[in-house]
């Protein structure tokens, strides 16, 4: 109910702004998507997806990010698209509160602001909608079962995670160890200690290292971050331990190929970035030409996606759960 | 305003007005900054709007007002490279006692209280102990940013609804941030330039131990330099949690280098004895306007990063023809 208050002036915004402008209706929209940081390849993904469909749809696209992924580094970002009269900010957030009142100066403005692969838990009045690529309270409990499937649900195991604030990691193992817990299915299954690369290849591998030489009887190991994972992979391949200790968790298809090619790792599972920007824009772009309701329960068409459902908290998941990624199907993958 | 006075030979012929106004280290800067607003308004058609420089000066106000104060350490002869971190602990001290119940103005308090005790510690082991201050303050910019993680944990703790939004505060148009750091500019400018306490701060930096044969009180001078230091990181720390509304111990990570950059940039000497508080306050609007301008061009942070590099190389080149110019 608010949000179509909400939705209302902002549409007459737009429309104003469209007016007083020499371009007048053919002014296409003007799309940014501001990442953590610079130097990671996991956006290029994201940004390919808002690329194409901007391309598709028409729309004019930015992606901007800070040096650095710490708290505030993204606030002379949001500042400056506000100044440079964007209609759409899509945004991974760096913090779940420091951004909370740019982000709101950006809706009084009349921008849709939408997080993309990430929310501000805890704050999530203050955006309009967020893009993420599956349930987010899925995932542990996934991932616990891929990691059974190729343990024989027997035996111990560990999580090597990135950093020990990291909001979505932690998330995901609370579910893995409420799974563990709860599931009599898993009930042989040990999970003896949990670790943090810290995302950092080095560290990931220290850590992977310690874990074999404390945990002699070590059977799998989740590693729920792409730098995580493969650091993982590249630990068991050298000491050729793919017989006795399976690594799985999230990675990208492109780093983990050769993991998979030559069996040090079965199976793992992600999603795809790519579809997170390509469902932004659609959902975007039909908010913006009151196409689709941004409304809990709403549906809308997108293409090669099928329908999408707005869920409860106005948010969006581009797929329904995890895609696993094994011998069989990697090549057809390439992020 | 100007050191130049104090080493001014008798012989010497006195140096043409012009030549006195024009090979400053602050003109300089006032010359890039004029460069910068000129560039800046060419690399985007959406910069030159004077809210939204204010409102991108008010990102940085925390550290710009921090900067006037660390310029009048670095005079005279120290630095304080903790003052970043001092404005963590203090925020996280603030946030946390008034979440564990304190009312909002013990909180403050205590916020205060906390930075002029890291400003005394400062001032015990550098005036004190006699140990120099940029290693005593890589200590205490590690110790205190430690000591905020330790208070804080990994979370951020929000501030009461009436405590956030120091920034929105307007006057005549103007942020509260913006008026802050000017009004300061005008005391602290006219306290180290008229003022007799102004020269001694200056001699100290220059030549510590004739100063003391002169009679100055070093020590004193230095201890209260360093107190100011910590009040300021303290005053600076809270308004940064009114600004974003919430307080993590990252607060103002890395603030303590744009200090320091905003301090060099304006011309001031990192050995001491020379600078002045308006070329740090023109310096931190050259910063805020060639940072704003090149971020609303959607520059990569990269390039950014170049350019920032290339400005302070050249501003202290500059600096340094400038005061050798002028000894000779």
């Amino acid at each position: 109910m608010l949000k179509r208050h909400l939705l209302k002036p902002l549409l007459g915004l737009t429309a104003a702004l469209a007016l007083t402008t020499a371009a007048l209706a053919a002014d296409p929209l003007k799309i940014v998507y501001i990442g953590k940081n610079t130097g990671n390849p996991y956006f290029d993904s994201i940004t390919g997806g808002f690329e194409d469909a901007c391309k598709k749809l028409g729309c004019d696209f930015k992606f901007v990010a800070p040096a650095t992924a710490e708290a505030t580094s993204q606030i002379p970002f949001i500042e400056a698209q506000i100044q440079r009269g964007v209609n759409v900010i899509g945004i991974a957030p760096n913090s779940p509160d420091a951004i909370v009142k740019v982000l709101d100066s950006a809706r009084a403005k009349g921008i849709l602001v939408l997080t993309v692969n990430g929310d501000i838990t805890g704050n999530e009045s203050h955006r309009d909608a967020t893009i993420l690529p599956t349930n987010f309270d899925k995932v542990g409990g996934d991932q616990v079962e891929m990691v059974g499937s190729l343990i024989g649900y027997e035996g111990e195991i560990a999580i090597l995670s990135a950093t020990t604030e990291a909001p979505d990691q932690n998330k995901w193992i609370v579910g893995m160890k409420d799974t563990l817990a709860k599931d009599a299915k898993y009930s042989k299954m040990k999970l003896v200690a949990t670790v943090y690369g810290d995302d950092q290849p080095e560290k990931s591998t220290t850590e992977m290292e310690a874990l074999l030489s404390n945990y002699p009887n070590l059977k799998g190991v989740i590693a729920p971050t792409t730098v995580g994972i493969a650091a993982a992979a590249q630990v068991v391949q050298q000491r050729k331990l793919a017989d006795k200790v399976h690594v799985t968790g999230l990675g990208l298809p492109s780093e983990m190929r050769p993991f998979i090619k030559d069996g040090t790792v079965k199976a793992f599972q992600l999603w795809s970035p790519y579809n997170e920007g390509w469902l932004s824009v659609y959902f975007a772009k039909g908010v913006l030409d009151k196409s689709v309701k941004n409304e809990v329960g709403a549906s809308f068409d997108v293409p090669n996606l099928g329908k999408t459902t707005i869920n409860k908290g106005n948010s969006i998941n581009t797929q329904a759960s995890l895609t696993t990624f094994d011998a069989k199907n990697i090549d057809e993958f390439h992020f | 305003m100007s050191a130049a006075p104090a080493l001014r030979r008798e012989a010497a012929p006195p140096r043409p007005n012009w030549q006195v106004m024009l090979v400053r280290p602050e003109s300089m800067t006032f010359v890039l900054l004029v460069l910068a607003v000129v560039v800046a308004s060419q690399l985007s058609r959406y910069f030159l709007d004077i809210n939204y420089i204010l409102k991108s000066f008010t990102l940085s106000a925390e550290f710009a007002i921090a900067a006037l104060v660390l310029t009048m350490v670095i005079i005279s002869g120290e630095i304080d490279l903790s003052a970043a971190s001092n404005m963590a602990l203090s925020a996280c001290l603030f946030a946390y006692a008034q979440k564990a119940g304190a009312p909002l103005p013990v909180a403050v308090a205590i916020g205060l209280g906390a930075g002029l005790v890291m400003g005394a510690i400062n001032a015990f082991m550098i005036v004190g102990l006699q140990l120099p201050s940029i290693i005593v303050t890589i200590g205490t910019l590690t110790l205190y940013r430690g000591l905020a993680q330790v208070i804080a944990g990994d979370k951020s703790i929000r501030v009461p609804e009436e405590f956030i939004g120091i920034d929105n505060i307007l006057i005549y148009g103007v942020p509260l941030p913006v008026i802050l750091f000017a009004a300061l500019s005008i005391v602290l400018g006219v306290v180290l330039g008229g003022t007799i306490f102004g020269r001694q701060i200056y001699l100290i930096g220059t030549n510590e131990v004739a100063a003391r044969h002169a009679g100055v009180r070093s020590k004193r001078i230095k201890t209260l330099l360093f107190l100011a230091m910590g009040l300021t990181g303290a005053i600076c720390g809270l308004m940064t949690a009114s600004r974003l509304g919430s307080v993590r111990y990252d607060l103002g990570l890395g603030g303590e280098l744009q200090m320091v950059l905003m301090a060099m940039l304006g011309g001031c000497y990192i050995f001491g004895g020379r600078g002045t508080i308006l070329g740090t306050f023109l310096a931190a609007w050259l910063l805020v306007i060639v940072t704003t301008g090149m971020i609303v061009a959607d520059w990569l942070p990269a390039y950014q990063l170049c350019v920032l590099g290339v400005l302070l190389i050249v501003s202290i080149i500059a600096t340094n023809l400038i005061y050798s110019r002028a000894e000779r």
